[in-house]
């Protein structure tokens, strides 16, 4: 039996501030795939990313993307969350005052609200944490501070993660988790990802390199170049990457837009 | 912007859960103050020959006094001739002996406030006592402190049966000519409380009032003064409440706080008065004058306030450290929505030698709020070792309201330590995104994200106030955001 599609993005368009950045994206990702977006600086992957959690700093001019069916865009960001969308941000923020905890736990209640399930108390969402955070190898202390506050850029990122994993959620989409990482955190970020790939749950894997890759293995790669993806393969079209750089598929993209124009 | 500019129309609309009017007897003086007035409510509340001179005394330095407009809020002209300075509950001029005696109505209204004044049902060691308009209804707890030798009673009692303690300190932190505020509490207060904490005593259980105004048209006055004799300690909570009026109501009250010989007195206040609609129609003037004095080595003053409604907050509680190695705290969170109006903050003035001062101070402003930081800080020549922090913080909730800080410090001896912080924040889109994507919403985001800015603050709070201040902190910023 074919797998769910989880997302389907149809020859979307984006802009920011009246400049087109997504010039017609489409993608489609089954439930239990792992598909990886590479491409250069300013191709659009971070932008990709925001418009699918939902930030209202991005206008959609054109094109539809449907998640678990419905559309998503018509969803609020908050809606989207509690439907199983996830976003591990580039930059987590701080949100001094809030612990860790407290804060998860309030995200997590309400995705479960969402739900019809039962919400958790203080005393039984932290038992759940204390089993979460083993696997992202986060010190416990983090959990009682502030909201990412004092946290330094690999907590950050592996805070992200235990989110994930706390959260539980169908789409899981990483903006470049990797960026900032020295290779043991990104080892410690990998295997957490990986502990949590499961037959019903998709992953979107944003990176500006090969190397998370090497951790995470993609079940697609998907290359954007200004704001269009322009080539897909499997986990082989990476090291292709890695060896040649972008400079060949930009080169390429160039003249099949000049072609087109 | 959206979702969140409809979720500012939807809720700004939501109503004060206290606005209500309790239907009952009033027995209220015709608007308008002269000596004839304070002659009348000082024989009304059989008050001795001395106490009533002091009232005349104080309404003759008022009428010579100008109201101050340094402040940074804006307001019509009062008429102090329009208010009147008497409302009481008419089956309380009998004085009720004990709780089966006060008027089930009102006792109703306090329910309605969830402040139970039953023993029973009364939260566990908050003894309480309600004052309705001006007259203090009932005190809880009362033989329980008294054996003890702590009096928690109403001032007009104090005033009859304590007259030796009342005369000693009444006055004596803040003077009746103190300002022009402060002089018309001297001349027209009608109740309050007077806690007096005998030598040694640590208080039991936090002591509470609740004030409500009721009445239309009346001003509310109360004066409240408290006592911590050497080596004794208390805690006070007060929490106000007033029913949706579309004219404004003056509140101005003055309390004083005495501490002897490491002695610590924590005052803390819950201020919620009825802060006007969203056009910033009626609503309190809440022009508070609230001043401790550390008289004695060691001791410790803590002020905590939550003011979150009034259209108008003048108040500055204050401490004057006078006691050698003597402590001044404030801790203060000011919510200004709508059109709310605050100028707020401490003034402190160290005279003993090592005295310390810390004061934090959260101001947010939303929607046309308008929000002032005032604090002063004065070192004397005698205070050698003077320490002082202070903390001023500011969150902005949207474009059109203001936050301002006003500093002064005066430094008369070399040997002081000072520290001043401020900063200002506006609360972040990305923040809010960032909750928005955990699956919060938006209204319980920015409750979050500004109970954080406030956290050093609430922790100060009784337990079961920190909870009930963060609530309201939530209804007064709901819709806030745009």
């Amino acid at each position: 039996m074919q797998p769910a599609t989880q997302l389907e993005i149809q020859d979307l368009h984006a802009s920011v501030d009246g400049n087109e950045i997504l010039h017609g994206v489409d993608l489609k990702v089954a439930a239990g795939e792992v598909h990886a977006i590479m491409g250069p600086n300013g191709s659009g992957k971070s932008t990709l990313a925001q418009v699918l959690a939902g930030k209202d700093d991005y206008d959609v001019s054109a094109g539809r993307v449907l998640y678990g069916g419905r559309d998503l865009l018509e969803m609020s960001p908050e809606e989207r969350a509690r439907e199983g969308l996830f976003l591990a941000f580039q930059y987590p923020v701080e949100i001094p005052g809030v612990s860790n905890t407290y804060f998860l736990r309030a995200a997590l209640n309400a995705v479960r609200k969402h739900r019809g399930q039962s919400e958790y108390d203080a005393l039984s969402f932290l038992k759940l944490v204390r089993e979460k955070v083993k696997l992202v190898g986060l010190d416990e202390s983090l959990l009682q501070r502030p909201v990412n506050e004092g946290f330094s850029g690999g907590e950050k990122k592996r805070n992200e993660i235990f989110h994930m994993a706390v959260l539980e959620p169908r789409l899981c989409v990483l903006d470049e988790t990797d960026s900032g990482l020295d290779i043991d955190a990104l080892r410690i970020v990998a295997d957490g990802v990986n502990s949590l790939r499961s037959p019903d749950r998709a992953f979107l894997v944003i990176t500006h390199y090969q190397r998370l890759l090497d951790y995470i293995v993609p079940d697609f790669v998907h290359v954007l170049i200004d704001g269009r993806i322009v080539r897909s393969g499997g986990k082989e079209l990476a090291l292709e990457l890695e060896q040649k750089g972008y400079a060949w598929l930009e080169n390429e993209a160039a003249a099949g837009a000049g072609a087109r124009g | 912007m959206t979702t969140d500019s409809r979720t500012i129309e939807e809720l700004a609309t939501r109503d004060y859960k206290f606005g209500f009017v309790t239907d009952i007897e009033q027995e209220t003086f015709p608007p308008g103050l002269d000596e004839q007035v304070v002659r009348r409510l000082s024989a009304l509340k059989g008050e001795p020959e001395w106490m009533t001179e002091w009232r005349l005394r104080a309404l003759a330095h008022w009428q010579t006094m100008k109201e101050p407009t340094w402040a940074n809020v804006r307001y019509d002209p009062i008429d102090y001739q329009a208010i009147s300075y008497y409302a009481a509950p008419r089956s309380a001029s009998g004085k009720p002996r004990s709780l089966d005696e006060v008027d089930p109505e009102l006792l109703r209204t306090y329910e309605k406030l969830g402040i139970p004044l039953h023993e029973r049902g009364a939260l566990a060691g908050v003894a309480v006592d309600a004052v309705f308009d001006s007259v203090s209804v009932a005190t809880t707890f009362k033989a329980r402190l008294g054996e003890m030798g702590i009096i928690f009673c109403p001032m007009s009692e104090a005033i009859r049966e304590h007259p030796e303690l009342v005369r000693r300190y009444l006055g004596s932190v803040v003077p009746p000519n103190d300002n022009f505020f402060a002089a018309l509490n001297s001349a027209v207060f009608s109740d309050g409380s007077f806690v007096f904490v005998p030598r040694g005593v640590k208080c039991p259980m936090e002591l509470s009032t609740y004030f409500r105004i009721n009445a239309r048209n009346t001003g509310q006055f109360e004066r409240t003064l408290i006592v911590a004799e050497a080596g004794a300690s208390v805690s006070y909570l007060e929490g106000c409440t007033a029913p949706m009026r579309d004219e404004n109501q003056l509140h101005a009250a003055v309390v004083e706080l005495v501490a002897l010989d490491e002695a610590s007195i924590k005052y803390s206040t819950v201020q919620n008065w009825y802060p006007g609609d969203k056009d910033g129609k009626g609503g309190i003037y809440n022009f508070v004058t609230k001043r401790g004095k550390c008289a004695g080595r060691h001791s410790k003053i803590t002020w905590t306030q939550v003011e979150t409604g009034s259209a108008i907050t003048w108040k500055y509680p204050s401490c004057i450290l006078q006691g050698d190695d003597s402590v001044g705290e404030f801790y203060s969170v000011a919510v200004t929505n709508h059109r709310q109006q605050a100028d707020t903050g401490t003034k402190m003035i160290h005279l003993g030698k090592n005295t310390r001062r810390n004061i934090v101070s959260k101001g947010i402003s939303a929607g046309h709020g308008q929000n002032t930081y005032r604090g002063q800080v004065k070192i004397l020549r005698a205070a050698e070792g003077a320490r002082n922090f202070s903390q001023c913080d500011s969150m902005l909730i949207g474009d059109q309201c203001g936050a301002h800080t006003f500093p002064y410090i005066d430094v008369q001896n070399p040997t002081a330590q000072m520290e001043h912080e401020a900063s200002t924040s506006k609360i972040g889109e990305d923040q809010i995104f960032y909750c928005n994507q955990r699956g919060i919403d938006t209204e319980d985001a920015v409750s979050m994200i500004v109970n954080g800015f406030c956290k050093e603050v609430f922790r100060e709070l009784p337990m079961e106030f920190a909870v009930e201040a963060q609530k309201l902190l939530a209804v007064s910023l709901e819709g806030s955001v745009g």
